[in-house]
């Protein structure tokens, strides 16, 4: 290559070893062994054929293949499906692939480079038009037609955020609400069944909800209606545990919030708001399985680890007349993450 | 249905006549017996309890095997800081003990944050000796019947939600495990028996919460062990699992097979292929 | 030889085609659309060959099969929330409520043939898209291919990896199973945490309390329309700066900055990228058919008072969810407000501010370098330590983010401690990733200092010489010209040094402490580089080179000087010498 020799300024100095550039091409054994060349000729039109075979493999399984055949214990249908695919679309990659490495040309070529920027003269006559164009419009002569237009302009912006109010209702105070108010029954989540104290044993764990999420009777609706629940658990939800009532330590804010030794807390992490379960019956240390935080349940549901900064909202409970446990009133504090106003 | 009782009742009254008629009823009548008695009596575990040869042997067994932990009467025994070396095993129940023991847990072969599942160390005559021993010492939940954890009925998809809603938050959605604070992990349930799932759900063993029949009813354990026994007789739909752990495996085989097939694929694609040093005359073109 | 039109190394000149059908084609549309004129450089387009070229292909594929996927799934999917029982053909949900969007997933899995083959391909080819971006970005950091005049493209990539992360949250929600719930769950913890505007952000994302009934159908527009299009449309401006501006090359002999030097796209980079489609589409066929991703049917219907344990993102938002999981819990009450720092920082305000570092990555070196002239040459990673050092110190803080996130499965499978593991991270996400900088630079720094001594003193021969005391030296030969010449072919950098004398009088305080900055950061920046030799230093060390050989020569009885049993030449019918 001629043009090799023409980098390096005078200023830099002299580059320590000459381009000796392009080296010399060097024929592949299919360039220069006819027997070769067929090989390679033959192997790229198997690799193809192969391909074939796979996708018409594909057809007869996707029909000869019931739904519920197994093979080494996954279905089969997925694995034979994917399988032939996935081979129909290798072959053919891998056939092209070599039909470029073996019997294209393989003579490298070069291509020059031009500076990204444009010409000084095309730049100049770029220039020249936009002033023009400003010119023309006389938009710097005419400072308020200017303005005007940059106002209106800016005003279009709001129609586009004001059209976007109803995407939502605002909080108002929803969030400092849940659907547990005074004598509601605390029943256990999936069958509704209420509990009565002595149902619990020392170390339990009942994943629970407010009674208002399941029919009174058989065949009822729930007293929330069904599109609703799922709003209304994402910050009803609840756990009651038993401990040894001399295991609990000393309840400031939560004096006979209790019913021997059973306490009831919010579900939902008041980091981010997972619903949390893992409770340790030993330490009656509650861990999230999202985050990590970590509450101690005999402690107030105080964090003791993890990114969580504020305790778990608990839920005062007491006994109804027949029994069965219920709250004494709605939780006295929002429940889940934190949010600005909250407080 | 009708027609087919007609047959039987005139097929009975046709046989009725025979000489046998009169024994057969009368074993089949003492069978009946026998097995309604067979069914109901193990409610009051009385019956078939433990008796006294059992709890001592199970005495002896402990005293060698047990006791340097759990004290010669399984009263405990208390570290001088007042920390459980070996807790006290007094009402603690039989079904404690066939879990602990019958998955190996106990003996424990190192001190730790938790005990493990291992192959057991008892065979199960062994166990049940232990088992009557330890529930003399105090009353407790006994060991499970058959009958108790016999899922076939088992409703699967409930079985599901009350999985989803109690035991995937330490057991992971496929019952493959979890991490507990400090060391400590929820263990897999893949391979645990229906006997053992049953009994760690009424016991509530080491860190894991009581789940009382009084409130998550025998017919809900069932329902529970049913759905993880079907999950784990069923075909993967979608392949190999993986390890059923969620995305952090799923991204690390995307990297490893994904990116490293694919940048291997990268690499021949690019690599230059073989040459040869002598052109041959007038051939290349 | 005009400057356009490509030439050809080979010994004969590239030939044109004799008239065949497709030329009847071409003329036909050519009357109609003029494409002659743009195509005719463009067929013959030159590709230079690297395997590192190669991984930007990986998510160009990736895209175009989840676009091909993605319609498949779309003629199912129902992204809606109403309430169904599921009454499918899979038994272990049978007569569960659940959305019609839970539903129509179970029923693709389940119920369409091929219908989960192609929901498993789709994922892992977003998990690949995503990943394939970010190990092309880190090649083209490494060498140095976003310096003038592609800053813009590397700002497009940028936007494009951000976009795909977006796409991919988007698409793992859809399927309001319990793990998309649950993530949806964190987003709106994250959501809320805004300072003064969180609790209305979250009403208008979700149209009301959490998890409401609009979030699924909104999140699907973004999924299908909003965010692909915009993906699209930037991929084709990647593409065409790409073409602009030609692609980089490694030096070499013959390759110059004002040169590329390759295959020409017709036909063989058309077989090659072509084929690397195929091939990228058939691993994903085959990752779809024999691996499991997201089995959302063990998950269950999204429920907000279920979670299960190994609740994780998508491997891409591991980092985030790692930050979120180290986080000590900081949360401020001032005035009847609460600042949750726990969530926002980690959450909101990191991943702005590590996509503005990358955004702004070339514009800071090249403040620092002063270097605003055009590159088309690479870099090697060793010629630039600072910035390959800062590059693996960002990979490292990246892993350790990532393994954060999947502290829980560390856990369990390495049998360590949950909390154990979060204080070290807490700990070694400032403390390790420093480390690695200077270890990574020092590393870099012998490596030059090794490419010098080969060009000095020759390469390791491996022949052990025998001298007249007795005493055993290691012969080293030169290297070839060729070898030699890309050993050099980088620029010696010029430290800035800062303005003085007048310009520095004539500037403002902190204008002037500004560049001071600028100056000790370009000191720090070559620190500790090893030079290339000069021609001087070069020619002295071979004329020291000369000596020695002749001194040794007569001591070898014989005339082998050794280099033909290094196994680099041919030794039959090579002329023994001692020239080289």
């Amino acid at each position: 290559m001629s043009d090799d020799h023409n980098h390096g300024t005078e200023l830099v100095p002299a580059e320590p070893i000459e381009n000796p550039g392009l080296p010399e091409h060097l024929p592949r054994p299919t360039d220069v062994d006819p027997v070769a060349e067929k090989r390679a000729e033959r192997q790229v039109a198997t690799l193809f054929g192969l391909s074939g075979v796979s996708a018409v493999l594909f057809c007869v399984s996707y029909f000869a293949i019931g739904k519920r055949d197994v093979f080494i214990g996954i279905e089969a249908l997925q694995l034979a499906l994917g399988t032939t695919l996935g081979l129909a679309l290798l072959f053919i990659g891998v056939g092209a692939i070599q039909w470029s490495r073996k019997l294209m040309s393989d003579h490298e070529i070069v291509e020059y480079r031009h500076p990204a920027a444009s010409s000084e003269e095309d730049r100049a006559e770029a220039l020249a038009a936009l002033d023009q164009g400003i010119e023309d419009s006389g938009i710097g002569r005419r400072p308020l037609v200017r303005n005007s237009l940059l106002g209106a302009m800016g005003l279009l912006g709001l129609p586009a955020i004001v059209a976007l109010r109803d995407l939502g209702p605002l909080p108002g105070d929803s969030l400092e609400h849940t659907v547990w108010r005074t004598g509601m029954r605390v029943v256990q989540d999936v069958d509704g069944r209420p509990i009565r104290p002595e149902d619990m044993q020392v170390g339990q764990l009942v994943n629970a909800e407010p009674a208002a999420f399941f029919p009174s009777e058989e065949g009822e609706e729930p007293e929330v209606p069904e599109h609703e629940i799922l709003a209304e658990k994402a910050k009803a939800a609840v756990i009651l545990v038993r401990m040894q009532p001399d295991d609990i330590k000393d309840q400031e804010r939560a004096q006979n919030w209790g019913v021997d030794g059973i306490l009831c807390y919010s579900k939902i992490c008041t980091h981010v708001g997972c619903p949390i379960s893992l409770w340790e019956q030993q330490t009656h240390h509650l861990l999230c399985p999202c985050h990590q935080s970590t509450f101690d349940l005999a402690d107030n549901g105080k964090v003791i680890f993890g990114p969580a900064a504020r305790h778990l909202p608990q839920l005062a409970i007491t006994v109804d007349s027949e029994g069965y446990l219920v709250a004494q009133d709605d939780f006295n504090e929002p429940v889940g993450p934190s949010y600005w106003e909250r407080g | 249905m009708r027609l087919l009782t007609r047959k039987i009742s005139a097929r009975l009254s046709a046989r009725r006549r025979s000489r046998l008629a009169a024994p057969a009823v009368l074993i089949l009548g003492l069978l009946a017996t026998g097995g309604v008695w067979a069914a109901v009596a193990p409610a009051g575990a009385d019956a078939t309890g433990p008796n006294d040869d059992q709890i001592q042997a199970g005495r002896a067994l402990f005293a060698v095997s047990c006791a340097s932990c759990h004290g010669l009467n399984g009263e405990g025994i208390t570290t001088k800081k007042g920390n459980n070396y070996g807790p006290s095993l007094v009402g603690v129940g039989g079904a404690s003990v066939d879990f602990q023991v019958g998955t190996g847990r106990m003996p424990m072969a190192q001190a730790g944050a938790q005990a493990v599942r291992k192959t057991p160390v008892f065979d199960d005559d062994q166990i049940a000796e232990l088992a009557a021993y330890v529930g003399s010492l105090g009353a407790g939940p006994a060991i499970p019947e058959a009958s108790d954890y016999d899922y076939s009925n088992g409703n699967v998809a409930r079985g599901g939600q009350f999985f989803r809603t109690n035991c995937t938050a330490c057991h992971n959605f496929a019952g493959s495990g979890g991490a507990l604070p400090k060391g400590k992990f929820a263990p897999s349930l893949i391979g645990v028996s229906a006997k053992h799932m049953y009994e760690a759900m009424v016991i509530g063993p080491q860190q894991m919460p009581v789940f009382s029949n009084g409130v998550l009813t025998p017919d809900a354990k069932k329902d529970v062990i049913a759905y993880l026994k079907l999950q784990e007789d069923a075909p993967s739909p979608g392949g190999f699992a993986l390890g059923s752990v969620g995305p952090v495996a799923e991204g690390m085989f995307a990297w490893l097979v994904g990116i490293g097939s694919l940048v291997g694929f990268g690499i021949w694609i690019t690599a230059g292929s073989a040459r040869v040093k002598k052109t041959k005359k007038g051939a290349d073109a | 030889m005009a400057d356009s039109v490509a030439t050809t190394n080979g010994t004969e000149p590239a030939v044109t085609a004799k008239a065949n059908p497709a030329a009847a084609v071409a003329t036909w549309a050519d009357e109609r659309l003029g494409i002659a004129t743009a195509t005719k450089k463009q067929l013959r387009k030159v590709f230079p060959d690297h395997w590192s070229f190669m991984l930007g292909e990986i998510a160009l594929w990736s895209f175009v099969i989840l676009l091909l996927t993605g319609v498949f799934l779309s003629l199912w999917f129902n992204p809606s929330m109403g309430e169904v029982i599921y009454d499918g053909s899979y038994e272990q949900l049978k007569g569960i409520h659940m959305s019609e969007a839970y539903r129509s997933t179970l029923e693709i899995s389940f119920d369409v043939r091929a219908g989960l083959l192609m929901r498993q391909m789709h994922h892992w080819a977003a998990m690949l898209f995503i990943a394939a971006m970010l190990v092309h970005m880190m090649r083209v950091f490494l060498t140095g291919a976003f310096r003038k005049p592609r800053e813009l493209n590397w700002i497009i990539g940028g936007v494009l990896l951000l976009l795909g992360i977006l796409e991919g949250f988007a698409g793992y929600s859809l399927p309001d199973d319990l793990l998309s719930g649950t993530g949806l769950r964190i987003a709106d913890g994250l959501v809320k945490a805004t300072p003064v505007l969180g609790s209305y952000m979250s009403f208008f994302m979700f149209g009301g309390e959490f998890p409401g009934d609009q979030i699924i159908p909104r999140l699907y527009t973004a999924h299908i329309l909003l965010i692909p299009g915009l993906i699209l449309a930037l991929i084709a401006a990647h593409m065409l700066l790409l073409v602009y501006h030609k692609h980089t090359q490694w030096p070499g002999p013959g390759r110059t900055e004002n040169n590329v030097v390759g295959y020409p796209m017709m036909p063989v980079y058309a077989a090659k990228a072509g084929g690397f489609f195929f091939i990228t589409f058939g691993v994903t066929a085959l990752m779809g058919g024999l691996m499991t991703i997201n089995p959302v049917w063990r998950f269950g219907p999204y429920n907000p008072a279920e979670v299960t344990a190994g609740s994780q993102p998508d491997w891409y938002m591991g980092i985030a969810e790692g930050l979120l999981r180290i986080m000590p819990g900081w949360e401020t009450h001032i005035f009847g407000v609460t600042l949750s720092w726990n969530i926002f920082l980690p959450g909101q305000i990191a991943p702005i501010a590590l996509l503005m570092v990358v955004l702004a990555y070339p514009f800071i070196e090249q403040w620092i370098t002063g270097d605003k002239r055009e590159h088309h040459l690479l870099q090697r990673p060793r010629n630039v330590p600072t910035r390959t050092a800062f590059l693996a110190a960002m990979i490292t803080l990246y892993g350790l983010l990532w393994a954060a996130g999947g502290n829980d499965i560390l856990a369990t499978t390495f049998h360590l401690d949950l909390n154990t593991i979060t204080y070290f991270m807490r700990g070694a996400i400032f403390v390790i990733p420093p480390l690695v900088f200077i270890l990574a630079k020092r590393w870099c720094i012998s490596l030059q200092r090794h490419d010098k001594e080969m060009l000095l003193h020759g390469y390791e021969s491996g022949i052990i010489m025998r001298d007249a005391e007795g005493g055993y030296t290691e012969r080293h030969l030169p290297l070839s010209p060729e070898r030699a010449y890309t050993l050099t072919a980088h620029e010696r950098p010029e430290v800035y040094a800062g303005l003085s004398g007048a310009d520095a009088n004539g500037l403002s305080a902190p204008k002037a402490r500004l560049d001071q900055l600028r100056a000790r950061l370009s000191k720090a920046w070559y620190s500790g580089d090893v030079q290339k030799p000069t021609v001087a230093e070069l020619e002295e060390a071979h004329h020291h080179a000369e000596l020695e050989h002749a001194h040794d020569a007569p001591l070898e009885g014989h005339a082998a000087d050794g280099h033909q049993f290094d196994g680099r030449h041919e030794v039959a019918g090579e002329e023994l010498t001692q020239k080289h």
